[in-house]
């Protein structure tokens, strides 16, 4: 009989810390003890929290190990598995502000305390690979309900009273779109399943899929016959959907006939190349057809007119992730989640500057502040907030003074941002918001498909403005036509690749205009990010005369008698590696 | 898979078995590990726990602490209810672990002859 669980983060960021040589460590040591009837090892998908990993959870004790490693596995399995001796040391903690004391009660730490999971209910707790698992908490119960107790009309109306709407960015009423679907006459229909996360730094949907891939299965069975189309760069996700879609057929859970009834329905995982305009809809319908990944124009919707020309629902991962639990507690469980437009929860990808980098999962609603500060744990080294990016490349920046509205699709839209698929990178006083922007826009020009030209040429032409302004060459009028076609690729572009692409800059132009006018006007970067508008010199005052910096330059740019005459940097010979300000001792060398 | 109640079945076959992650439970059974515990036979006793638990079908999570301190009394077990009272048995053995349970755990009954007060 079992008596306690460990719990191994498998998710991909613990993967790549080596979290499969821990469990076999576990495992291998749990043997030579003689527990390995007593403790299970199990590994999970991931905890969010990946910033510590890897992870490893001892329940039912609720103690979460971090940054594990492979030579910390027989102290926990020697002190806390066998005696029962916490190891202190390695355990997740909080310290309590007023009183300086640690705590370790997992459940009162700030991270996950704010948190609410519905998409991420069973990441960490199951093993995405057992299907058991699943069932236990609750798995396939509202697949079954939907098909032996529920008309296909109540399925919808349920979606559409719980106010569900997309969570892959463009957040469209989730029971709208099933009902144009079921109302097309058609003798056949598809359900899509969007796993081409393509945002830098968005990695929601990849977590699901590693972590619970049957909470997408269960739901698109309850949507139709269908495609799940993921990127072929989640090599885990697939692997597990592939386990995940295998066990489903063996337990007549995927198929023909399911529950008894006379639906059918089966699911093939396709993989696309990893091309970000693939997230968009028809661009990814085109995919799945063997065709070149494009956009097409709509209408016709996929709703009337989708893959192989039949009636295609397309939702992304996490909309899907939210339907069983629908499902099974009632639209109005739903609805009392979240605001009053924007229903339920919402998963993001904290990234950047941030102590806490991972995912979180938080009630619509929510304010940023509590997402990035509280759950966050704020920006490392005490440096200053200065913005946030969410939405990815085609969102847009929110500033301190947004810090206290609280997130959903319409507030954010309405403060020049969007929510998208979830990613959220915070940037500090450290970060060039020009160079931000030219980061996206860099991004955007290798993704766009090159289909209508506004898009192809238009970004390129951004990207280079953005990168002349970076490099000192920019003008005022260069601000000007920069923001003029911004507008102009808004409004012209095919799809939304095209008509987001110039939002970083907008919104970095909007708050940020000053940073801009500084590049250009006193060829200065503030956050002393563009190399090219920095340069390096010697403080004679605090220089030792060492000769230490000129030693270390690759390029002899430094000049100066050693224990005589202060070292000076020779501008024009300096390449700006900084190789010198790293070795004096003195802080004598400075960047302006 | 024919029906949800075959569903259901294979539901709850394996529910018991991840009730261990929740972190909720009526009580908490904590025995006492240090090595002056397993060598007065604490394992026997924790598995006793963990396996009549299982069979009786209660909420109770059994976890292991460290020396509690009173050497000459090991076995030793702690039970805390939900609000945190707790219950000391001393001189534990497989056998007594099966009546607490049945009765403490079960029926919320302290079983006071195996209590340190009783010794």
């Amino acid at each position: 009989m079992e008596r306690m669980n460990v719990l191994i983060c498998g998710g991909t960021g613990c993967t790549s810390s080596k979290s499969d040589l821990i469990e076999q460590e576990f495992t291998r040591l749990l043997q030579e003890k003689g527990l390995e009837k007593e403790v299970k090892v199990v590994k999970t998908g991931c905890f969010g929290l990946c910033q510590k990993g890897p992870i490893v959870a001892i329940h039912p004790d609720r103690v979460f190990y971090c940054q594990v490693k492979v030579e910390d596995v027989s102290e926990i399995v020697n002190e806390h598995i066998y005696k029962g001796r916490r190891v202190e040391r390695l355990e997740m903690h909080d310290v309590d502000e007023a009183t300086q004391e640690k705590v370790f009660n997992i459940d009162k730490i700030r991270f996950y305390a704010k948190q609410k999971r519905i998409a991420l209910r069973n990441c960490g707790v199951i093993n995405p690979e057992d299907i058991n698992e699943y069932i236990a908490r609750d798995g396939y119960m509202a697949l079954g309900k939907a098909l032996t107790e529920m008309t296909p009309a109540e399925v919808v109306d349920e979606i559409k009273k719980s106010g569900l709407r997309g969570r892959g960015g463009g957040g469209f009423p989730t029971g709208l779109k099933w009902q144009f679907a079921a109302k097309e006459v058609n003798d056949q229909k598809y359900v899509i399943c969007n796993a081409d996360e393509g945002d830098p730094g968005a990695f929601m949907d990849r977590s699901i899929l590693e972590g619970d891939p049957h909470s997408v299965i269960e739901a698109m069975a309850i949507a139709g016959y269908g495609y799940i189309y993921s990127r072929a760069e989640y090599p885990i996700a697939v692997e597990r959907l592939n386990i995940a879609i295998g066990q489903a057929r063996e337990l007549g859970l995927l198929g023909k006939n399911i529950f008894s009834t006379d639906f059918s329905f089966d699911l093939e995982l396709r993989l696309g190349a990893g091309a970000f305009v693939c997230g968009e809809e028809t661009a990814l319908i085109a995919s799945i057809e063997g065709k070149r990944g494009m956009p097409m124009p709509k209408p016709p919707f996929p709703a009337q007119k989708g893959v192989w020309g039949k009636p295609t629902i397309i939702n992304n991962v996490e909309t899907f992730a939210n339907v069983a639990q629908i499902i099974n507690n009632g639209a109005d469980w739903f609805k009392s989640i979240g605001t009053e437009k924007s229903s339920g929860t919402k998963v993001f990808a904290l990234g950047g500057k941030v102590v806490n980098t991972g995912l979180v999962e938080v009630p619509m609603g929510t304010t940023l502040r509590e997402v990035i500060y509280e759950i966050g744990g704020g920006c490392p080294n005490n440096k200053r907030f200065k913005a946030v990016q969410t939405g990815g490349p085609s969102g847009g920046c929110l500033t301190e003074k947004d810090l206290d509205s609280p997130i959903d699709f319409d507030t954010l839209v309405a403060k020049g941002s969007m929510m998208g698929s979830g990613g959220m990178i915070v940037m500090d006083e450290d970060n060039c918001m020009v160079d931000i922007a030219r980061f996206y826009m860099d991004f955007i020009v290798d993704e766009s498909c090159g289909k209508c030209t506004p898009c192809r040429v238009g970004t390129k032409r951004l990207l280079e403005m953005l990168t002349d302004i970076c490099e000192g060459r920019g003008t005022m009028e260069t601000i000007d036509e920069l923001e003029k076609l911004c507008y102009t690729i808004k409004s012209t572009a095919l799809c939304g690749l095209g008509q987001t692409a110039p939002n970083p800059v907008l919104s970095t132009l909007r708050f940020f205009r000053d940073e801009y006018e500084a590049h250009v006007k006193e060829k200065r970067c503030p956050a002393k990010v563009c190399k090219a508008l920095l340069s390096y010199s010697i403080d004679p005052t605090k220089c030792k005369k060492c000769s230490l910096c000129a030693k270390n330059c690759p390029v002899q740019a430094i000049s100066g008698v050693p224990g005589v005459e202060p070292f000076k940097i020779d501008t024009s010979k300096c390449i700006k590696c900084g190789a010198c300000m790293t070795s004096c001792h003195f802080n004598a060398v400075e960047l302006r | 898979m024919k029906s949800l109640a075959d569903l259901k079945a294979l539901r709850d076959q394996t529910k018991k078995r991840l009730d261990l992650r929740d972190g909720e439970s009526d009580y908490r059974v904590v025995v006492g590990m240090g090595t002056c515990g397993i060598a007065a036979g604490a394992r026997p006793v924790l598995n006793a726990f963990v396996e009549e638990i299982a069979k009786e079908n209660l909420k109770a999570s059994v976890t292991q602490i460290g020396c509690i301190g009173m050497c000459s009394y090991e076995p030793l077990v702690e039970i805390y209810d939900k609000e945190g009272n707790k219950t000391t048995y001393v001189h534990m053995d497989a056998n007594k672990a099966v009546e607490i349970v049945k009765k403490h755990i079960g029926q919320g009954i302290v079983c006071e002859n195996y209590t340190i007060g009783a010794k």
